[in-house]
Order: C-alpha cells, then sequence, then structure tokens
C-alpha cells in the first residue's frame, strides 16, 4: 500500500505559502512599529536611563539622531527590514548582546522543551482518549472529561507554580526550575533531563485536553462506524478493533492538526518558560517585555507569527498527505 | 458484544441528558453566585479588603478565614472577591469592545463585499497568525502598565474570531426572504444592514462575547501575572497570583491555590451556560461544553 510522496504538490502548496507569507509579515513587522510610534515609548530615554536625565539636550538629540528615532516611521521600519534580511536584528539592551544572538542561544532549549511537551500531550491523551471513547459515559469518560475541560479553563502559570509547590518544595524530588543545579556551571545532559522534567509536563498537560478531546471525539465515532462494525463481525479481538481500526482512523485527523496548535503552544511557553526560569526564546520575550526592549521584541513577534504561519503549512501538508482527497490545492 | 453495545448507549444518552440540566443548573446558579459576591460584598460588607495585621500573616486556611491570609496577614476570601471584581469588569468591557469592533468590520465586510471584504478578511487573517497573548504582551509593554492599556491589548487581539462570526452569519442572512423583502421595498444598503442584518446576528454575537469574557479574565490574568498587567493597588487575581509567589517557595500553598480556582470555577460555569443557549438557539446541534 505505498504510495509515493507526491513531492511536486507539496513543494508548490509550501512555495505558494512563502508568497502569500511575505505580505501578511511585512503587515505585522509595520503594524509593530505603527505601535510603537504611537505608544508614549522613547528609544531615547531607554536608551540614556537615569543617565538621560542629567545629560545635556545636544547630547540626547545626538543619540536621537545616532539611533535613527529622529526618521519617519516608514523609514525606520524599511531601515529594520532591510538590515532584517542580512541578519542584523539591532542590540537588545535587556540581555547587552545583538538580538540574533539572543534567538540563536535561546531557540534551542524552546524546542527542546516544546517537543518534550507535545510528546507528553499527545501519549497521555491518545491513551486517555482511548480509554474514555470505550465507554463513553461511563465512569472514566466522565472524570478525565470533567478534568479536561477544568485543565482547559485553568491557567498555565497557576499549574506551574502549584507543581513546583509540590513536587518541588513538598515531596523535593524535582528541581524548581532554571536549566541546571545552582552550583554547577557546566550544561551536562543528566542535569538538563531533571530540570526539563516539571516544565515539560506542566506545558503537555496544559495542552492536553485538546488532544485528549479530538482523539475521544474521533475514536468514539469511528467506534461507530461500519469498518469497526464490520470487524467486530469478523471475530477480531476487542483489543485489535480499539487499536488496529478506531483508533487509525479516529488519531489520524488529531495528528495532521498538531501543527495548527502552534499558537496556544507559544502562548503557553510564554507563561511556563517564565514560571520555571527556562533559558527559552519565550522567557526572553517577558523579559524584553518588562524592560520594553524593542528590538528584541519586535523580531521575537515577527519570529512568533513565522512559525505559526509554518505550523499551518505543516498541517496542510500532512492533512494532505493523511487524506488524499484534500490535496494539497490550498 | 453488540449487544451490550446498544444497551449501554441507550444508558448514555439518558443519563447524558441528566447531566446537561445538571451542568446548566449548577452553571446559573455559579454565575448568579459570583454575580451577588462581586456587585454586593464590597458595598455590604464593612470590611476592608487591604486591612494589613501582621500579627495574623501567612495563616493557613480556618473558619476566621476560610483561605488564609496572605503574607502581610490580609484575609484571602476577601481579597479574591476584590480580585474577581477587577478581573471580571476587565473582562466584560474588553469582550464588550471587542465584540463592538468584531460586530461592525464583520458586518462591514459582508455588506460592502468586492475589494473591502477580501481586504477586511485578509486583515483578520494577518492578525490571527500573531499568538494573542504575545500581540497583547507586545502592546501592553509599549503602553505600560495600567487599566486601560490591559482592555487595548485585550480587546484587540479578541474580536477577530468575532468578525469572522458575525461576517459569515451576515451572508447566510442576506439570501433571506425577508431581506429580498425589504430591497423590493425600496431600502437602502445600510438600512437593511441596521434594521434587517444586525438583529439578526445579534444573538451569535452575544454568545461570542458571553464566551469571551473568560477568555479575556484569562488574558488579563496572564498578563498581570507577568508584571505587564494591573497595577498592584488595583489587585486582580493575576496580580494575586504574583505577589504569592514568595510565599509559595516558603511551603505556602493558599495564596496561590484559591485566586486560580476563582478564576476556573466562573469559566466553566459560563461555558456550561453557553453550551445550554447554544443548544436552545439549535436544538438540533447536541453541543458538548465549550470553552
Amino acid at each position: 500500500m505505498k504510495r509515493a510522496l507526491p513531492a511536486a504538490p507539496m513543494a508548490r502548496m509550501a512555495g505558494r505559502r512563502a508568497l502569500l507569507a511575505v505580505p501578511v509579515l511585512l503587515t505585522v513587522t509595520f503594524a509593530v512599529f505603527a505601535v510603537a510610534a504611537a505608544s508614549p515609548f522613547d528609544p531615547v530615554k531607554a536608551y540614556t536611563g537615569s543617565a538621560g536625565l542629567t545629560a545635556s539636550q545636544e547630547n540626547l538629540d545626538q543619540i536621537r539622531a545616532n539611533l535613527g528615532v529622529d526618521q519617519p516611521l516608514v523609514t525606520r521600519w524599511w531601515d529594520w527590514l532591510t538590515s532584517a534580511l542580512t541578519g542584523d536584528l539591532g542590540d537588545s539592551s535587556v540581555m547587552r548582546q545583538p538580538v540574533a544572538d539572543v534567538i540563536a542561544e535561546r531557540i534551542g532549549w524552546s524546542a527542546l522543551l516544546a517537543l518534550t511537551a507535545f510528546a507528553v500531550a499527545i501519549v497521555l491523551g491518545t491513551t486517555l482518549g482511548v480509554l474514555a471513547a470505550r465507554r463513553r459515559g461511563g465512569l472514566l469518560d466522565r472524570c478525565v472529561s470533567s478534568l479536561a475541560y477544568t485543565l482547559e479553563a485553568a491557567p498555565a502559570f497557576w499549574l506551574g507554580l502549584l507543581a513546583i509547590w509540590f513536587f518541588a518544595l513538598e515531596l523535593g524530588v524535582l528541581p524548581a526550575g532554571g536549566l541546571t543545579d545552582t552550583a554547577s556551571d557546566t550544561v551536562t545532559a543528566g542535569q538538563v533531563a531533571r530540570h526539563l522534567v516539571l516544565p515539560a509536563a506542566v506545558l503537555g498537560v496544559s495542552q492536553l485536553p485538546w488532544f485528549f478531546l479530538y482523539v475521544r471525539q474521533g475514536v468514539g465515532d469511528a467506534l461507530d462506524e461500519d469498518p469497526v462494525r464490520g470487524a467486530r463481525a469478523r471475530g477480531l479481538a476487542e483489543r485489535t478493533v480499539l487499536l488496529g481500526h478506531a483508533l487509525r482512523s479516529g488519531m489520524l485527523p488529531m495528528l495532521t492538526l498538531i501543527g495548527s496548535r502552534v499558537p496556544e503552544l507559544i502562548t503557553g511557553a510564554l507563561l511556563v518558560e517564565t514560571v520555571f526560569s527556562w533559558p527559552g526564546i519565550a522567557a526572553a520575550t517577558v523579559q524584553a517585555a518588562t524592560s520594553v526592549d524593542f528590538p528584541l521584541l519586535a523580531a521575537l513577534t515577527v519570529l512568533a507569527t513565522a512559525a505559526v504561519l509554518l505550523g499551518n503549512l505543516l498541517s496542510d501538508l500532512l492533512y494532505g498527505l493523511a487524506d488524499p482527497r484534500v490535496g494539497f490545492d490550498g | 458484544m453488540a449487544d451490550l453495545a446498544w444497551k449501554s448507549q441507550g444508558r448514555t444518552r439518558r443519563s447524558t441528558r441528566t447531566v446537561r440540566v445538571a451542568v446548566s443548573t449548577v452553571s446559573t446558579v455559579t454565575v448568579a453566585a459570583v454575580a451577588l459576591a462581586v456587585l454586593l460584598v464590597p458595598p455590604l460588607v464593612q470590611l476592608d479588603q487591604q486591612a494589613v495585621d501582621l500579627s495574623m500573616k501567612l495563616r493557613p486556611p480556618s473558619l476566621a478565614h476560610p483561605f488564609g491570609t496572605d503574607d502581610v496577614g490580609r484575609d484571602l476570601l476577601l481579597r479574591c472577591v476584590y480580585g474577581l471584581r477587577v478581573s471580571l469588569l476587565v473582562g466584560l468591557v474588553a469582550a464588550l469592545a471587542a465584540t463592538v469592533i468584531g460586530t461592525v468590520v464583520g458586518a462591514a465586510a459582508a455588506v460592502s463585499g468586492g475589494w473591502t471584504d477580501r481586504a477586511l478578511m485578509r486583515l483578520v487573517d494577518t492578525f490571527s497568525s500573531v499568538p494573542h497573548l504575545l500581540l497583547g504582551i507586545f502592546v501592553v509593554a509599549m503602553f505600560r502598565p495600567g487599566v486601560w492599556p490591559v482592555i487595548v491589548s485585550v480587546a484587540l487581539t479578541h474580536w477577530l474570531s468575532t468578525a469572522r462570526i458575525v461576517r459569515s452569519e451576515v451572508l447566510s442572512l442576506r439570501s433571506r426572504p425577508y431581506i429580498d423583502a425589504a430591497i423590493s421595498g425600496g431600502a437602502t444598503r445600510w438600512r437593511v444592514a441596521a434594521r434587517h442584518l444586525l438583529p439578526g446576528v445579534l444573538p451569535q454575537a452575544g454568545l461570542a462575547a458571553v464566551l469571551m469574557v473568560p477568555h479575556a479574565m484569562w488574558h488579563e490574568s496572564a498578563l498581570s501575572f507577568l508584571g505587564l498587567g494591573l497595577p498592584t493597588h488595583q489587585a486582580s487575581l493575576g496580580n494575586l497570583v504574583q505577589s504569592a509567589r514568595g510565599s509559595l517557595l516558603a511551603g505556602d500553598w493558599w495564596p496561590t491555590l484559591f485566586p486560580g480556582l476563582f478564576l476556573i470555577i466562573p469559566t466553566l460555569a459560563v461555558a456550561g451556560l453557553a453550551g445550554a443557549w447554544r443548544e436552545r438557539l439549535n436544538p438540533r446541534r447536541r453541543s458538548e461544553l465549550m470553552l
């Protein structure tokens, strides 16, 4: 049943989406600059800090000219855009290094956290979803479903704090935050793994309700359909029917829609990375916002938008692969 | 096996209906209780939520203080009620603003059609690509903490879905005979929109607005928790969780737990009510509890 990968239509779709992404990213970057221009935020004051209070007007004007903020909005936007294309995203004032370096240093840790969390959510969600769908309306289904709705309503930062209290303080089995132990100055895999458990579990659990409800719905619907009835009529074992037939058709749509969960993942990461002092880009975004570090904030907003667009593309590609009727026309 | 499956399905259907009734009753009671608490407690109860009593600091929940006290001895139940009041107010105003923007944009797009429609919807798609909390953080960071930046940032990130809902509702209403009748009666395009289309989309827009309130509260709490939201003298539930971080690291769980519960319970109640309302609007479509 092996099909050749329809590479050409997939590549065409990716190319079309890349073209469509250009106006989206242009609009978002321009909006970012427009909001900053409309706000009371003054880059010169942010740059000089308390020294700006005693500095002469001439010095301030000189700094203003050096920073290029005396230019009109469109010029500033265009300058930022052209230098961004050459890899120069400006300097972050809060991290005291180029924005590109901040991103390069941190994006790996964010990816590690996000992928682990996704794995947790998929494995837990699928297991619980199948178990709940087997007896819909049963005790297990009702308990897990209510829990899922409650989790969906619970803020991720609150879950994270309670997890720190319980696992790090009451039981003392896991570290409360950071990437390595405070005493150590080298990053070892074992330490990272220990520090990863709590943030990844909390982020995964905060994403869990969606995965669980999707699998439960998909498997539950598949159980009512003819192929499953046919499999039962042929006398196949319940296990084979559930895992081989119902789960396969019920889980496919969920797996293909993972890409569209990127916005929720970013939202969760912003909160979880901050709670656990995880050195990723989401925590850097919050720090940049707290100290109004415009270059870093602008770059990270654009980066997140690109990640969302990429996730949407991935999800559509997978959907086309999983269901050939859909195709790659979108 | 098949026989058993049928039987269990019959039982499920009956018990699901019981659960539905229970969910909508509990939701109604909860929403009413929350409304009464935030409306009546501040004027009626002559207690100062800011009353500091250092001899009573960080007491665990007891009869005198059902939620315990915080790190300067303030009663947490009272603090939570006031926090909920602030969160709810911000959520209501933001959701209302977002609904107005969304309804106007969605209706304008559908009524104008053509290039205006395409441009407006393209704009909606573009801003849906930026994660909401991130966009909110950006707006608040640029305009600095305060009530209005938070409301503006939540409103600006939440009107997109309403605009889509209203636009598709207007498009489907436009093909109804009574609209044709109004047009043949000589009504202008904008009169049709204001007198005939807008009342038709209000139930849907209203439902979207009600569901948006918990969402807006959630956003406000997240911003406040990150230290980018409301100033501390207008403590919302998010501020309460934020200021409880120190006590939590010392092992005292109650200042963190209760504000979070105060956020979750109204959210679930509103979702339950909205589910019941949706079922009443459209009984054929059996809806699950939606958040």
